[in-house]
């Protein structure tokens, strides 16, 4: 796994943030590290993650009689253009809008996959998931456990763009996967790129669990690799290992793991240090096996995510790192993460945990 | 739900004070040839009269009724063609309920139980509308609906054994009591969370109707109560919208919990809120079952043709205290109650009309209630003897594969029970 990221993206990272460093809004806070690896042998065409995710949906559509497409403007390809042409393909009946109403959404989702439908529910933006966290966090999440499996939603998949997009302010930036890390039940996945994003969509769609999928959209299509055409699958619960070292572990997923991967190479450039840099990719149920093993080899662990600090999910793999790893520990866990205020507008280079916040939390680390 | 017109202006005239006509209820006059005008968000013609609508701009929806309060049906054309059997089985679905209702009820105050919900008063609207319905139609219900459960052929034997958690509880003991369900009679497991099943019956109704050669419709129960959820006004739209072919059968009781119906809403109920939505409705009396059995079928017959909704308003009088937790007679009178009780019974105006049509005798009724009371008893005693469930279901089918953090979880209280196994109540429980 470790040779998954391509080291040779250099030259493109140096472009890229020139690029981004003469555009006007505030579009990037990261580079991005495409895949190389090939999680199956076969043809491949170069997709951004929109289209790596529309992959993943027409696959579902067209070999899965039952599966159907909803959610606000999904008809006519989506906001983010993911489900673009599915509606032309597969009819008005199996991609449609709804009425504007997310509770509405969730809870139709939940009663298509309870009839032994595939449904696959979009929200517009995570940060509009709310008003269907009772249907998912009490209904989703507990079916099976209250009927003891006479019913269940497993064939639900919840789809949300989630995470900073530059200047999406309060309310197009969000990211709540630890709100529904804390709902027994669920199965909550965040993707890092086009190939992660269509084998992991393509798991869930399939796993027996109603899962909640998390899309960073800034990645939408600022991300792009050789994405395998045919269908595979990549195992939810697992994390994987995309770079290999001894002097720390740096734990993050979405849009932050190729901030990670940045901070591994400036470490790997500036102090001559070699990090593990793990995409956590499930965050509910989580790779405690992972994790931990590669902080007992490195001592040391940087956790970061975007999602505001206190009671984020970096809080769950601190104490368990803690836990399990204590003898092992050569420093505090660190934690750096957006901060605990709204995700603001104009601030949003200010609040991110940036390459630079991650690199000196790293410093620190190595240097306690 | 007629918006008033010239002619009811004029019949209403005489019933209505006359300061609340002079604002209201007059035709206005028509703009643009009567042609609508091309905005996209209605179809609808310009006046120049301005004139605001509100609760009173409509006539009240009409209760349909086939019994009178004696059980003699009033327009012969609209009774309906049960068989001798069925109707009897009717009857005694209901009697039954009633009997368990009171047995249950009483050993929960005796602490045997942890907590019920009777039927009081309502028993007509759910084995009336169970009925009407088959045995493929998936049941969402809210809690209040027993009476459907049973006509379903779910036994005394497994509602008994729900209450108590023991180890032949088909949900295992993880819900509280009444919370029941059943996949084999297709009844989805009942949930607390108010309102949560009805976006969820539109969602399945709409999954039924994709299927070929659907014979299938989902009938989802509510009370007026729950109506007010966000969820309720989400299931009605996504049902007209999407054409999903869901029955929604409301229970306006006029409580939830001690709030009357007037601190729940200010419209013509629930049912004035169909038509709104472009959902087929109607309103019927919830104490005369076979009123509710016409509306059902009807409904069902309707939703399935058309592959649409119909929302069906049965009104009714929650008879019974909210729950074991409560005492209504903080909130409303006794003499209220009793009136539900004696004149307007669902289970005295059926026996009336079985009685009638020579059906059923007061000997007849007694053996029945006799029959029924000692099965609930006999049930009970078995199910008090049944161990509940071994301590390690309450940590699976969390997922359809236990996680590892799960599996480890599992062995850490395997471990402690080994050393503190005195201070817990596993002798209650099956073990290894």
């Amino acid at each position: 796994m470790s040779g998954l990221v391509t080291n040779g993206s250099v030259l493109l990272t140096r472009f890229v943030s020139r690029f981004n460093g003469c555009t006007k809004r505030l579009s990037s806070h990261f580079t991005y590290f495409p895949d190389n690896g090939k999680p199956i042998e076969g043809e491949t065409t170069k997709m951004n993650m929109m289209q790596a995710i529309n992959s993943a949906l027409e696959i579902t559509l067209k070999t899965d009689d039952s599966a159907v497409l909803f959610g606000e403007d999904v008809a006519f390809g989506g906001v983010f253009r993911c489900a673009l042409g599915l509606q032309d393909k597969f009819g008005k009946e199996r991609v449609f809008n709804t009425p504007l109403c997310e509770q509405g959404i969730a809870g139709f989702g939940i009663g298509l996959a309870t009839a032994g439908a595939t449904a696959i529910a979009e929200i517009q933006f995570a940060d509009y998931i709310f008003p269907a966290f009772d249907q998912l966090v009490n209904e989703a999440a507990k079916a099976r456990y209250r009927s003891a499996s006479q019913f269940e939603c497993g064939a639900l998949t919840v789809r949300a763009p989630c995470g900073a997009v530059g200047h999406g302010g309060l309310y197009h930036s969000q990211s709540p996967e630890a709100f529904f890390s804390h709902a027994p039940g669920l199965k909550v996945v965040v993707p890092r790129g086009p190939i992660s994003a269509k084998g992991l969509l393509l798991s869930c769609i399939r796993e027996r669990d109603p899962c909640v999928f998390l899309e960073p959209k800034i990645l939408y299509r600022s991300a792009t690799e050789e994405v395998p055409d045919v269908d595979y699958t990549i195992p939810l619960g697992k994390a994987q290992v995309l770079r290999e070292g001894d002097a720390a572990t740096l734990v993050g997923w979405g849009t932050q793991v190729h901030v990670l991967l940045e901070v591994a190479e400036m470490a790997r450039t500036n102090l001559g240090l070699a990090c593990d840099v793990i995409d956590l990719q499930s965050i509910l149920p989580w790779d405690e096996e992972t994790v931990c093993n590669s902080v007992k080899k490195t001592g040391r662990a940087l956790i970061a995510h975007e999602a505001p600090l206190t009671s984020g999910f970096g809080a769950e793999l601190a104490a368990t790192i803690q836990e399990e790893c204590f003898l092992h520990l050569e420093a505090p866990v660190a934690r750096v993460a957006g901060w605990d205020t709204p995700f603001p507008h104009v601030f949003e280079p200010f609040y991110l945990p940036d390459k630079w916040r991650c690199y000196q939390a790293l410093v620190d680390l190595v240097r306690y | 739900m007629a918006l008033r017109n010239g002619v009811s202006f004029l019949r209403l005239l005489t019933l209505r004070q006359s300061a609340r006509l002079l604002t209201t209820h007059t035709r206005p006059e028509l703009q643009n040839g009567g042609k609508l005008a091309e905005f996209p968000g209605a179809k609808a013609p310009y006046v120049t009269e301005m004139r605001f609508l509100d609760e009173t701009s409509y006539d009240p929806i009409p209760i349909y009724r086939v019994l009178d309060n004696s059980g003699e049906v009033i327009d012969r054309n609209e009774e309906p063609n049960i068989d001798n059997d069925s109707l009897v089985n009717i009857y005694k679905t209901m009697a039954q309920l009633s009997q368990m209702d009171k047995i249950l009820y009483e050993s929960q105050r005796q602490g045997r139980i942890s907590f019920y919900m009777t039927n009081y008063g309502e028993e007509g609207v759910q084995v009336g509308s169970a009925a009407a319905l088959q045995p493929q139609d998936l049941v969402f219900a809210q809690y209040r609906e027993v009476g459907v459960i049973l006509y379903r052929g779910m036994t005394v034997t497994e509602l008994v054994n729900q209450c108590y958690g023991n180890h032949e509880d088909p949900g295992k003991g993880r819900a509280m009591p009444v919370h029941y369900g059943s996949k084999q009679h297709n009844i989805v497991s009942i949930s607390s969370p108010l309102a949560t099943q009805m976006p969820q019956a539109v969602g399945a109704a709409y999954a039924f109707k994709r299927q070929a050669n659907n014979d299938r419709v989902v009938i989802c129960y509510f009370g007026e109560g729950a109506a007010s959820e966000g969820d309720a006004f989400a299931a009605l739209n996504f049902a007209a919208t999407l054409d999903a072919p869901v029955v929604f059968l409301c229970r306006n009781n006029g409580y939830a919990i001690s709030t009357p119906s007037s601190e729940q809403y200010r419209g013509d109920g629930i049912a004035a809120r169909g038509p709104a939505l472009g959902i087929t409705t109607l309103r019927v009396d919830g104490t005369d079952t076979l009123a509710v059995y016409n509306a059902v079928k009807k409904a069902r017959a309707f939703a399935l043709e058309n592959n649409k909704p119909v929302l069906v308003e049965a009104m009714n009088y929650r008879v019974g205290h909210h729950s074991t937790s409560d005492d209504s007679t903080a909130y409303r009178s006794v003499e209220e109650i009793e009136k539900w009780t004696k004149d307007e019974s669902p289970i005295q105006k059926l026996k009336l009309y079985l009685e009638r049509k020579g059906l059923w005798s007061d000997e007849e009724d007694k053996a029945w209630l006799k029959e029924s009371r000692d099965n609930v008893v006999k049930t009970m005693q078995d199910a008090e003897k049944k161990q509940k469930p071994h301590w390690k279901e309450m940590l699976e089918e969390v997922y359809h594969d236990m996680p590892p953090r799960l599996q480890k979880q599992m062995q850490q209280m395997e471990q402690h029970l080994k050393k503190y196994k005195e201070h817990y109540p596993l002798n209650q429980y099956q073990s290894d």
